[in-house]
């Protein structure tokens, strides 16, 4: 066996080492039995998480498309500029999650979070470098799997534990239609290599039911319309800071897997027009569906759930355009998705842990008392409804650019509509902050360092993205061969 | 030459701190900061104009090479061939404006020191006044016409942020107003005629021997004139002047550097920028400049002539002035400077008028600064014989005064003469209309000059507060500006600046320089046998005789009155309003009917998030199947 096939799969390695360095220093980072506060407890799996992301995000410029292991691990260039994009999500959760994992409860948990944190980045690793259905299935359980445990977190509060309990069911159901999905479609291809799929598949009612199957499982994991009804119970029962991993990370992943094998192993054959008309119906019941729900919400978390749907619709629009540049859409979309959401979250669990308040209505009044915080939080929901200069509205612009192109003018315009709704609801929330007066208002606070970070980072990407689109242009140099 | 970068990076630099941590810094502190910019921008610009002027090495042909030590391509347009382009170019006119930019800006910032002092928002003015000198050297450096547009643009922010520095009075808001919508509203036109101009030429840039230009030629005269009008927005041409007087409400040393030495002249600027494509594509639309400048050079004189308001008076000689700029490059006919054609006389004489100008113009708003200062008004009426408080602003106002109505030894009398020589050398008859109208700036000037200084003093007023001379750090600025007067006029600046950039000699035509002395020193002389007494029997007995006409200059020919007229009876009325009824019932309404359908939609469908596992299993089955069901009949 030539061992230097390992090389390629450095990512995975450099992550399972983080992994392993971490199982071992959790013994260390147990509290302390005088004070009782925890040792290493946030510095340590950031500092190993940022190298890991610098390590692997710089050599990859010159890095070519290879496969190993008979075809079950390919890796692109693109693929690494993916993982980079959600390590550098998993740190901002990592960062923003400080101060919850400083709770006497969880204090002694604190190791398990990162390492259910990371087990699910490394599935999401294989999910996306994977050659065959087999293996993408293996990469989806593990990234599953841990992920139930997280959502159950906090197994003593109700809530979570019925958040998991949902969770897992429902992923179960998911994961067996998904199978069922990669039987079929083996039924009539004859083969589970992403390579060969392509020319086996004659759109057969057998291949379709495959396909149907497939985007099934998938639409779970992006809480697409009509598979999102756990999403909502999930995300609200779930710890706030899970949810934010939750929303963007799986979501993320899930997305461009989804676009990827879309694109390998259905755009060349005759299945391209019917997964076309599939999903053209799909983005449009999220987005319109998601919006409508997303107006009446009190609660914060729920309302985020709602908005994570809407915002799955836009950018699965970018699929409909079958090529490089609406994976370039997609990725960027994405990179700015995260930032613009993972802000939103940080303010949120900021607020949650330093007053415990997470409805809507407890933000009435906030500028008055915590301007800076909800300055931030108004600029990520700037960029999260699309309004220039930040980020969002680039990133909806590409993605309408690229539907358009692709040929559908009408879906824009659905999606242009539903994004003045959009606008309302998010609208709703900077409304609350700035000009409603409230009797009870949360008080004033510092946040940690930690979450400041985190603050930080996200909103410099709200910015930065924006400003810069040469962002768009770096991606969409990798994008060549996906 | 690389350090030319600072010279657009520091006043911005300056901009962003004053403007940004402006409240950390004591007025005092703050001043400094914005001082010390300008002056490392005045010590770097006369550096570039050495360096540029004395060693840089002519052409062949004798002229002076055209700089571009930045050049980056900005925004590309996509398989157009074109591009905005952003960068710094020095040529003679360009390193002309940088002097007089950064010196006048120079003096500005010294003289607000005294001028603003104790204002509220005296870091914010600090901060306004290097945005502007920022955006207006990038405007003369700029390396094509589109960064041009660009601080073109800015500059126009930065002078209505100005004017309306005393944000809560009414009419200083009004008239911020009023100067950014009429230049907003002539720029309209500049863009039109740039992308015409892009259009059709296939550049953006000021290298005009390009192929583009000749297969342009058909729309180039059209292009050209639409860019006049935005010039002549900016730099107060009838009938776009009125924004002007009105922008008098902004602090007088504003007006000094804005609205009289430099963004006005941007559209004398611009011409003399594109005039190799003036001279040879349209020089019967530049010959429409000129007769369009020359009515308004009559036109503000006969106002200037009735205003009582110090300032107004400024402000409607400088429209004057700009004019005359205008006329002398409109009265150009060719582009060689060779054996002293005077065809090309103008563009030089333009030049010179407009450096000279924008000395003599500061000084004496600067002046009048003083003068407002002491006594607290704009207003006439409220001067007189202040000669005798006020010893260094008086002699310094009648420099410039003499120098403005065209008398030895002074600037103004050599910029002028040239372009009485290049007006006749036209059309004799267009050089009798320049000298009358050079007549009459002599008479307002020094009718000025009598009503400030000379006349009947107002004691009631001076009983509670006598005037007194300005502090020192106003002074000074006259002192220095007032030495520029005396001695620019014998600059060689034919050596510097000339249509085609070779070398050219000054020379004067002593018939017209004789006759224009003449007829300065006369108009002086009736002047001051009418305006030096202590009380005004003529002039009371002319305004009485001539009634009718007098109030129709006071009141400026009624020309806001028809432009109120027109936005307010005939667009407002039939045109904004119809169009504002389409979008409140039928624009608005389709987003009310979007809101009201969302609502009620979204109530009745709340029931799908029942929080059971179960149903949730169920639609999402449901959900696979529809799916199915699109794809297979798909």
């Amino acid at each position: 066996m030539d061992y230097s096939q390992f090389l390629y799969m450095h990512a995975e390695l450099s992550l399972l080492a983080v992994i392993l360095i971490l199982f071992v220093a959790d013994l260390v980072m147990c509290p302390d039995k005088k004070s009782g506060k925890g040792v290493y407890n946030t510095c340590l799996p950031v500092v190993l998480l940022t190298l890991h992301t610098v390590l692997n995000f710089l050599p990859c410029a010159e890095s070519q498309s290879c496969e190993a292991f008979g075809g079950m691990y390919v890796y692109t260039p693109m693929m690494t500029v993916m993982k980079t994009v959600l390590n550098v999500g998993t740190l901002i959760v990592c960062l923003m999650a400080h101060k919850w994992l400083s709770r006497e409860e969880n204090l002694v948990k604190q190791g398990e979070f990162y390492l259910l944190v990371l087990f699910t980045l490394l599935g999401m690793y294989f999910m996306i470098s994977s050659g065959h259905f087999l293996m993408f299935f293996i990469g989806l359980e593990l990234a599953s799997v841990p992920m139930t445990a997280l959502v159950a977190f906090d197994k003593k509060r109700r809530e979570s534990a019925e958040a998991g309990a949902k969770f897992i069911l429902l992923a179960l159901f998911s994961s067996a239609l998904l199978l069922y999905g990669i039987s079929l479609i083996y039924g009539a291809s004859g083969t589970l290599y992403f390579d060969e799929i392509g020319a086996q598949l004659d759109g057969s009612l057998l291949s379709i039911f495959g396909l149907v199957l497939f985007i099934t499982g998938l639409g779970f994991k992006i809480s697409l319309v009509p598979f999102h009804l756990w999403t909502a119970d999930t995300y609200e029962g779930a710890p706030t800071v899970v949810t934010g991993f939750l929303s963007v990370i799986s979501k993320g992943a899930a997305a461009f897997v989804l676009l990827t094998i879309l694109m390998k192993c259905f755009a060349q054959s005759e299945l391209f027009y019917s997964w076309n008309t599939g999903m053209y119906w799909i983005i449009v019941a999220s987005i319109t569906v998601a919006n409508l729900f997303a107006i009446r919400q009190n609660n914060l978390k729920r309302f985020m759930a709602f908005s994570a749907i809407s915002q799955a619709g836009y950018l699965v629009l970018a699929i409909m355009d079958g090529t490089a540049q609406g994976m370039t859409a997609l990725v960027f979309y994405l990179l700015v998705y995260m930032v613009s959401n993972l802000g939103a979250f940080a303010v949120m669990t900021s607020i949650e842990e330093n007053s415990g308040k997470i409805l809507i209505s407890d933000y009435d009044g906030l500028y008055q008392t915590n301007p800076k915080l909800a300055f931030l939080m108004t600029l990520c929901l700037f960029s999260l409804a699309g309004i220039p200069p930040f980020a969002g509205f680039f990133s909806k612009f590409f993605v309408f650019m690229a539907a358009f192109k692709a040929g559908y003018p009408l879906l824009v315009f659905i999606a242009l509509v539903n994004t003045v709704i959009s606008l309302y609801y998010y609208l709703l929330i900077v409304k609350a902050m700035y000009i409603k007066q409230s009797d009870s208002p949360i008080a004033p606070f510092r946040s940690d360092a930690y979450t400041r970070l985190a603050l930080v980072l996200s909103i410099l990407g709200v910015i930065v993205f924006g400003i810069g689109g040469v962002f768009y242009n770096y991606i969409e140099g990798f994008s060549y061969g996906l | 030459m690389e350090s030319t970068i600072f010279i657009l990076l520091l006043p911005f630099l300056s901009f962003l701190l004053l403007g940004v941590f402006g409240k950390w810094f004591s007025h005092k502190a703050a001043g400094l900061i914005g001082t010390a910019s300008l002056l490392a921008v005045a010590v770097l610009s006369y550096m570039t104009a050495y360096d540029y002027f004395f060693c840089t090495a002519r052409t062949a042909e004798g002229v002076l090479p055209t700089l571009m030590p930045y050049n980056v391509h900005w925004l590309p347009f996509f398989a157009e061939g074109l591009s905005f382009d952003m960068g710094i170019m020095l040529d003679p006119i360009s390193v002309m404006m940088l002097i007089v930019i950064s010196t006048v800006s120079l003096m500005v910032h010294i003289y607000s020191f005294g001028y603003m002092h104790g204002e509220r928002g005296f870091q914010r003015y600090y901060a306004f006044l290097s945005l502007f000198t920022m955006s207006m050297l990038g405007l003369v450096v700029a390396t094509n016409i589109f960064q041009m547009y660009m601080f073109w643009e800015l500059v126009g922010v930065s002078s209505y942020l100005l004017i309306g520095f005393y944000y809560t009075s009414p009419a200083a808001i009004a008239a911020s107003k009023k100067a950014f919508i009429v230049t907003r509203f002539a720029d309209l036109f500049f863009l039109i005629g740039i992308l015409i101009y892009g259009y059709y030429c296939r550049s953006f840039g000021f290298e005009f021997d390009q192929a583009g230009f000749a297969q342009g030629a058909a729309m180039l005269p059209l292009a050209l004139f639409l860019m006049f009008i935005g010039g002549a927005g900016k730099s107060a041409m009838f009938p776009l002047h009125i924004w002007l007087p009105d922008a008098m409400e902004g602090p007088t040393p504003v007006s000094a550097l804005i609205h009289a030495a430099t963004m006005v002249v941007a559209g004398v600027f611009q011409i003399a920028r594109l005039f190799p494509l003036w001279i040879e594509y349209a020089p019967g639309t530049l010959h429409i400049v000129a007769w369009v400048g020359a009515f308004t050079a009559f036109y503000a004189a006969a106002v200037a002539c009735c205003q009582s308001d110090i300032k107004r008076v400024l402000a409607f000689s400088t429209i004057s002035q700009i004019a005359f700029m205008m006329v002398a490059l409109g009265v150009c006919t060719e582009y060689t400077t060779g054996h002293h054609h005077v065809g090309s006389l103008g563009y030089m004489a333009s030049m010179f008028h407009l450096f000279t100008h924008a000395m003599f113009k500061a000084l004496l708003f600067l002046g009048a600064g003083c003068i407002i200062h002491a006594v607290h008004s704009n207003e006439m009426s409220a001067m007189g014989g202040l000669r005798k408080y006020m010893p260094i602003t008086h002699i310094t106002f009648l420099i410039a005064c003499l120098a403005i109505s065209g008398i030895p030894p002074f600037s103004g009398f050599f910029s002028k003469d040239e372009i009485l020589t290049a007006a006749f050398a036209y059309m004799p008859a267009m050089g009798w209309i320049m000298t009358a109208i050079a007549a009459m700036t002599a008479f307002y000037m020094f009718r000025l000059y009598y009503g400030i200084f000379w006349g009947t003093e107002n004691k009631e007023l001076h009983a509670h507060h006598t005037p007194h001379e300005a502090p020192l750090t106003m002074t000074l600025p006259l002192v220095f500006l007032a030495l520029v007067t005396c001695g620019a006029g014998f600059l060689p600046f034919g050596h510097f600046v000339s249509a085609d950039g070779q070398l050219y000699d000054i020379h004067l035509d002593w018939d017209i320089a004789g006759t224009s002395i003449v007829i300065a020193v006369a108009s002086i002389f009736l002047a001051t046998y009418i305006y030096m007494g202590e009380r005004q029997p003529k002039a009371d007995a002319l305004a009485e005789k001539f009634k009718g006409l007098h109030q129709w200059a006071y009141k400026r020919f009624y020309l806001d009155e028809v432009y109120q007229y027109i936005t307010h009876r005939i667009i407002f009325a039939h045109i904004s309003k119809p169009i504002a009824w389409f979008d409140r019932h039928i624009i608005d309404g389709f987003f009310d009917f979007l809101a009201n359908g969302t609502h009620a939609l979204s109530f009745r469908i709340r029931g799908f998030q029942s929080g059971s596992v179960q149903k949730y299993a169920f639609v999402f089955l449901l959900g696979t199947l529809a799916l199915l069901t699109i794809m297979v009949l798909a």
